[in-house]
């Protein structure tokens, strides 16, 4: 941490060799007091190398651990190096970095721990496919029962974080994709969580990791962990 | 129970025990994998020479002969055992998850992106 600079962005990357340099000058050229940290997620390609050119501090997982092993990294980084904020985006250029100023400020104000940035919120007839859009509808009512409130976008990679935040995730989160569940652990936790219109640009590198039968998998992953997210024991804020 | 069935149990059942000591004992395998094996060869042994309780549990469970009993009980165990292995692999893969990401950001801090 330097100086003034108590917030940390951070993006998972993989393979993102084409967007990830953008994203970093774009979150940069927002001028804001934060440090850039990008979690390489074993790419193949020149991932880490753009990015800590395009000036940020890069940290190379020597695998693939998958986009929550990665976020988690950061989550780490973050508490080991005294951040008291966080703000995570993803590598590809979907997350509008002007959007990163009204997350932070939502944090920074007190009161809340997670803010998530929705693409719903503000753009209701935001385009994506069919079946994602009925697994996100499913998903989002179990969550509305589960936490009592309407987030409409549990699946966002675009969320800021205060410290007690990101020293939870850091110890328990999921490997692959965080969801719902995430956000019922969280609420379980006694953590407040309030959501924010964000500018999302669709998926620059046109991949979609939710294609051929994964969303099956998915939403049976995401039912089965919900149920066992609910039969848990209560987690602790802190430990 | 044919004599020759009832020798060759025997020493099937003998040759797995000693296997698993002479492992446990070389390190090969860890004392607490070595339980559910030890189980197994001592299981063998009883049956074989009570084979008295191996007809009253196939009564038990309604089998008709004997053998339905032991091949039950055979994939039951293979069962436990792969699942038993699951549960290892998901902690493991935890541990693993763990260490790469101390790893990484250790290097960070020693300044080391070699790409």
């Amino acid at each position: 941490m330097t100086g003034e600079r108590n917030a940390l962005a951070v993006i998972p990357a993989f393979n993102e060799e084409a967007h990830v340099a953008d994203v970093v000058s774009g979150v940069r050229a927002q001028g804001l007091p934060l440090d850039v940290l990008v979690v390489d997620d074993g790419s193949d390609d020149g991932t880490a190398r753009a990015a800590a050119e395009a000036g940020a501090h890069v940290v190379s997982l020597p695998f693939n651990v998958g986009y929550g092993g990665a976020l988690q990294t950061g989550f780490k980084y973050a508490l080991r190096n005294g951040y008291e904020y966080l703000v995570h985006l993803d590598g590809d250029g979907q997350h509008d970095p002007a959007s990163i100023a009204p997350l932070l400020e939502a944090v920074r104000n007190g009161g809340t721990d997670i803010v998530v940035g929705s693409r719903f919120l503000q753009d209701p007839d935001y385009r994506c496919l069919f079946a994602r859009r009925i697994g996100i509808a499913i998903f989002r009512l179990i969550a509305r029962l589960t936490t009592g409130r309407a987030i409409t976008d549990p699946t966002s990679g675009f969320q800021a974080l205060n410290r007690k935040a990101f020293a939870f995730y850091s110890r328990e989160y999921p490997s692959d994709f965080p969801d719902t569940d995430v956000i019922i652990t969280s609420h379980r936790a006694h953590f407040e969580i309030r959501e924010i219109p964000v500018k999302i640009h669709p998926s620059v590198s046109g991949r979609s990791m939710h294609s051929g039968l994964a969303p099956f998998y998915y939403v049976f992953k995401m039912f089965l962990s919900i149920c066992v997210t609910l039969l848990r024991k209560r987690p602790k804020k802190e430990e | 129970m044919l004599f020759r069935q009832k020798i060759f149990a025997i020493t099937a059942a003998l040759f797995l025990l000693v296997l698993i000591f002479e492992l446990v004992r070389r390190r090969k395998l860890k004392e607490e994998y070595s339980w559910l094996w030890l189980l197994t060869g001592v299981s063998i042994l009883v049956l074989t020479l009570w084979y008295d309780l191996l007809l009253m549990l196939t009564s038990a469970i309604g089998a008709k002969v004997a053998t339905t009993t032991l091949f039950i009980a055979a994939v039951m165990y293979l069962i436990l055992i792969t699942l038993h292995f699951s549960v290892r692999i998901s902690s493991l893969s935890d541990q693993v998850k763990k260490l790469v990401q101390e790893l990484a950001i250790l290097k960070a801090e020693k300044g080391d992106i070699h790409n």
